[in-house]
């Protein structure tokens, strides 16, 4: 019983201290998402924050903006997507290595802000031409 | 009263002041002469739109010449709107002309028409999600998060103001998000309307037929020019209380 109890400690203390999955396999063999980091160390909040919580950010922000009217949140798609859009193809979407898709592809997680909004950076709308 | 009382102005913008901008911003006397002016400066980063504005629209019609479409196509080009379907009719129409003609001696007037921003908006009555919205400055929006696109709020909409978008789109404005699937309707252009700027339409008539301001203003232009003539609410027997009026028809 003992014996049980050190190796379940040393099992939760395992997983504690290992790093998150998407950081698994430095030299192993879990393969990594390769996404191209533009503009590193600019983030409204750190890394680790970013990657558990930026869904949760953008999802209150877009709250507050739309219904309320607040503007200039330091959590903004547009301001991700300006940051964080390819140097190469001006977009967060695209291919593998794209900000945006890249670790949503890797995560295998549903990426739908982009059915409406805009994925390229400093994009001009033509509108219809009379 | 003869002369408008400039101490009633300056309590009227500190009363919009408190609600809009909160105690820190009240001390700078500048700040309190620009709140509710029609070209007013942009609400500060982290302010929530404000009760005591209500956003409104007069349009002239005796200016608006027929033939004319100068503000709708400056709506579709700020709010990235360039769908063409096969079937012309399924194409998103955010403002559209209409054109009136006396039977009896031929005279025409012509009208933009797009939502009218009701104060009391049956869209939002209807609204079986909570996607049709009012924000607290009387803007009337659709939250295309929550929009399932039932187009209950097409029905409801005595104006036939709003759209229902049917196709994927790629080209949309990074201001104007809108997708497949969602209603949507003219937002009074409300990104341009925060950062102090005024509608696309409005900017862009040639005839300067439409005047955009704060109605709950009384020194703005448009609460000036709503009191001096006589303006109509369309359909105002519905009692809607309308945020767009007309002029001439």
């Amino acid at each position: 019983m003992k014996l049980l109890r050190i190796l379940a400690t040393l099992l939760f203390a395992a997983i504690a201290v290992s790093p998150a999955p998407t950081l698994a396999g430095e030299g192993g063999r879990t393969p990594k998402p390769v996404v191209t980091i533009e503009n590193p160390g600019k983030c409204a909040a750190p890394a680790e924050e970013m990657r558990r919580n930026h869904m949760e950010m953008l999802k209150h922000q877009r709250d507050r903006t739309l219904r309320a009217g607040i503007r200039g949140e330091p959590a903004s798609l547009n301001a991700c997507i300006e940051c964080h859009a390819s140097k190469k193809t001006g977009s967060v979407l695209g291919d593998g290595q794209a900000f945006c898709q890249g670790c949503h592809e890797y995560a295998s997680v549903k990426l739908d802000c982009f059915e409406c909004h805009q994925p390229k950076a400093k994009f001009k709308a033509a509108g219809l031409k009379p | 009263m003869s002369a408008p009382n400039p101490r009633r102005a300056f309590f009227a913008a500190a009363g919009a002041g408190v609600a809009g901008l909160g105690f820190t911003a009240i001390a700078p006397g500048l700040h309190l002469m620009a709140v509710g002016e029609a070209n007013a400066a942009a609400r500060p980063a982290g302010t929530a739109a404000s009760p005591a504005i209500r956003w409104g629209l007069l349009i002239d019609a005796t200016k608006c010449a027929p033939g004319c479409t100068k503000c709708i196509d400056a709506c579709h080009e700020e709010n990235g709107v360039s769908e063409q379907l096969p079937d012309p009719r399924q194409n998103s129409q955010w403002i559209r002309k209409i054109e009136l003609v006396d039977r009896r001696n031929g005279r025409v007037t012509t009208l933009p028409m797009m939502c009218q921003h009701c104060a009391k908006p049956p869209c939002v009555d209807v609204c079986p999600t909570g996607a049709s919205m009012k924000r607290a400055d009387g803007i009337v929006l659709v939250d295309r998060h929550t929009c399932i696109g039932c187009r209950y709020c097409m029905m409801a909409c005595p104006y036939k103001a709003r759209s229902f978008v049917h196709t994927n789109l790629t080209e949309q404005s990074p201001e104007t998000p809108r997708g497949k699937g969602c209603v949507e309707s003219c937002t009074l252009c409300v990104h341009r309307v925060d950062k102090g700027q005024q509608p696309a339409c409005v900017e862009k008539c040639p005839e300067g037929a439409m005047t955009f301001g704060d109605l709950n203003d009384p020194v703005s232009a448009i609460s000036k020019r709503i009191a001096a003539a006589n303006t109509t609410q369309v359909l105002s027997d519905l009692k809607l209380d309308l945020g767009v009026r007309y002029q001439g028809i």
